[in-house]
């Protein structure tokens, strides 16, 4: 595929949308563009029919054959891709290859049942380091910088993504990963670290971190922040940008997508450039699924367009986001996305992890002999996400003392601890304090100002 | 000689032990002892009162968490050495107690957050004890 094989112009640290690690692909025209995505498309339509036995039956239902793949739109006549499909064909039956081509694969948190899984060829591995150059670049990180990645390595695609990118685009790694703060500010200044990747709510406490250390920003040698995995206000980049000293830029992605390197912000900060040219965008009504014009906002659906382990088609995100076609100032061509206002199921996400209320849900109802009227309580304190799940103590689960009472909620919260991975803090209540609509419970109450 | 106890679950709100109190009282249920044990966000209210029964369903029906158990009520001598004897004897045996609590309700003690405003509130509508009076009861 098209590695950065056009020549590139010389760095300029000061311009106003970083610098291009592949200018001819980021700024191409638009009708260029939309030839190499039909191109691109028609191609894996193809790939998805005739390899993916998922998607093969999937068409054959729809009334789609090989020769509507190659009319032009043919993408809004195609059947859509949820999670669930994902979870169904677990775990390599998504593959468009054989295994033996698959280089690498990933897998989300799958906190209940079976994670996605989602595989790599070496094409696909190349191309996801070629999408994370470019993110990295229009951040104006180049050749010489030292990026201090501290995204989880793992299954989860944050770590190895931004660091594969990173080599590539010519900077010195430090995959410090995730935790160990006091390190971080360390290394961050002994190193001359001159950027940062890790969530948002990571970046605040780490700019609390070296705040409490007698550190000022300009004591840090961090230049810019990539940061994602987690919905973030302007309000948290202006805290974040002053707490660091940093251009705070935002990126996205998803794990079935390949990760991070799906969209990215340049320096103008105004909407995430798609990478376009590797995914077919659109904005559908969640309800309808009808697509929604420019400027909309509604659900993001995407397209791979090079991956060659894994296609999916018109696959929902879930989250609900709206497209600016207009060009950057930047000069890059691609749309751009801005930042999720929500989602269109009841995903949450706490301090960078998935949690959907029913995974909460299972573990109340798993314990012995009670229904429990429970809520969940979502909140910012400083700068990390807090979650209380309230329960109605009904007669059935009253212990009667108060070390079994407070035995009851260190249970709670060290079940869903084990099951999802995030801490809780579990508060018992007076039946019936818990608000219900129209007799139905309110199970979600997310304090978070996110805009 | 088992006594039948009524125990109920108070989120931390001001007012809600007053609710307990009134529902009995205007049912013409007598309290004849209690207590009441906290954290930070909930209690434990546990009471005899004259008839458990009827105060359990009232309390239910009123959205109340409530619990019946069978503790032990005693006599104790009014003298030095008087509840140690009966806690002598039980602890020889090896027998724990998990709590105990008096139930002379004429006289109860409070703690309060702002206790000048309490004592301001009660002094004339109650009988407010001394420490010496407390003392020589």
């Amino acid at each position: 595929m098209s590695a950065a094989s056009a020549v590139r112009p010389p760095r300029d640290p000061d311009a106003a949308g970083g610098w291009y690690w592949d200018p001819r692909a980021e700024r191409m025209s638009v009708d260029e563009l939309r030839d190499v995505q039909t191109r691109r498309l028609q191609a894996t339509l193809r790939q998805a029919m005739e390899h993916v036995p998922f998607y093969g039956a999937r068409f054959r239902e729809a009334g789609v054959t090989a020769a509507d793949l190659d009319c032009p739109g043919a993408i809004a006549d195609l059947p859509f891709t949820v999670k669930t499909d994902l979870r169904d064909n677990y775990p390599f039956g998504m593959f468009a290859v054989a295994r033996e081509e698959v280089v690498r694969v990933h897998a989300s948190s799958g906190t209940t049942g079976n994670p996605t899984v989602v595989g790599y060829t070496r094409d696909d591995v190349h191309i996801w380091s070629e999408l994370i150059a470019r993110t990295l670049a229009a951040g104006g990180l180049g050749p010489g910088d030292l990026l201090q990645n501290a995204y989880g390595y793992g299954l989860f695609t944050g770590g190895l993504g931004l660091h594969y990118g990173a080599e590539l685009l010519g900077c010195t790694v430090l995959p410090i990963s995730g935790g160990q703060t006091e390190r971080q500010v360390k290394l961050m200044r002994d190193f001359n670290a001159t950027g940062i990747a890790c969530t948002p709510s990571y970046a605040l406490y780490l700019a609390e971190a070296a705040r409490d250390r007698g550190l000022a920003p300009d004591d840090l040698p961090v230049r810019v922040g990539y940061h994602g995995a987690e919905p973030w206000s302007n309000e948290m980049r202006v805290q974040i940008e002053a707490g660091l000293g940093i251009d705070a830029l935002d990126i996205y992605g998803l794990s079935e997508m390949g990760g991070p390197g799906v969209a990215y912000e340049c320096l103008c900060k105004n909407g995430m450039h798609v990478n376009e040219d590797h995914y077919l965008v659109e904005i559908v009504d969640p309800d309808t699924l009808a697509p929604l014009p420019e400027g909309a906002v509604g659900e993001l659906v995407f397209t791979t367009l090079s991956r060659r382990a894994q296609p999916l088609i018109r696959y929902r995100t879930r989250d609900l986001c709206s497209l600016i076609y207009e060009p950057c100032a930047c000069g890059r061509t691609s749309a751009r996305m801005t930042k999720p206002v929500g989602r269109s199921d009841d995903m949450l996400i706490i301090r960078g992890v998935n949690v959907f209320p029913s995974q909460i849900e299972e573990v109340l109802m798993s314990l012995p002999d009670i229904e429990p009227h429970y809520q969940i309580v979502v909140d910012r304190k400083g700068h990390l996400d807090v979650v209380e799940v309230w329960i109605e103590v009904a007669e059935e689960i009253f212990p009667e003392t108060m070390g079994g009472l407070e035995r009851f909620e260190r249970g709670v919260a060290k079940r869903i601890y084990e099951v999802l991975g995030i801490q809780v803090k579990v508060s018992l209540k007076e039946p019936r304090t818990i608000k219900r609509s129209e007799g139905k419970a309110v199970r979600v109450i997310d304090k978070r100002k996110l805009n | 000689m088992k006594v039948t106890q009524l125990t109920v679950f108070l989120e931390n709100r001001s007012g809600r032990l007053a609710e307990v109190a009134d529902l009995l009282g205007r049912e013409g249920i007598n309290i004849r002892g209690f207590s009441t044990t906290e954290a930070a966000e909930y209690g434990i209210v546990r009471l005899i009162v004259t008839d458990a029964e009827k105060g359990r369903d009232l309390l239910q029906g009123a959205g109340f968490t409530t619990h019946f158990s069978q503790v032990i009520c005693v006599k104790v001598p009014d003298e030095p050495g008087g509840l140690a004897r009966v806690l002598d004897e039980l602890a020889a045996a090896d027998v724990s107690i998990d709590y105990l609590y008096s139930i002379s309700f004429q006289n109860i003690c409070f703690a309060v957050r702002d206790i000048d405003r309490a004592i301001e509130l009660l002094k004339d509508k109650v009988t407010l004890m001394t420490d010496d009076e407390v003392r020589a009861l």
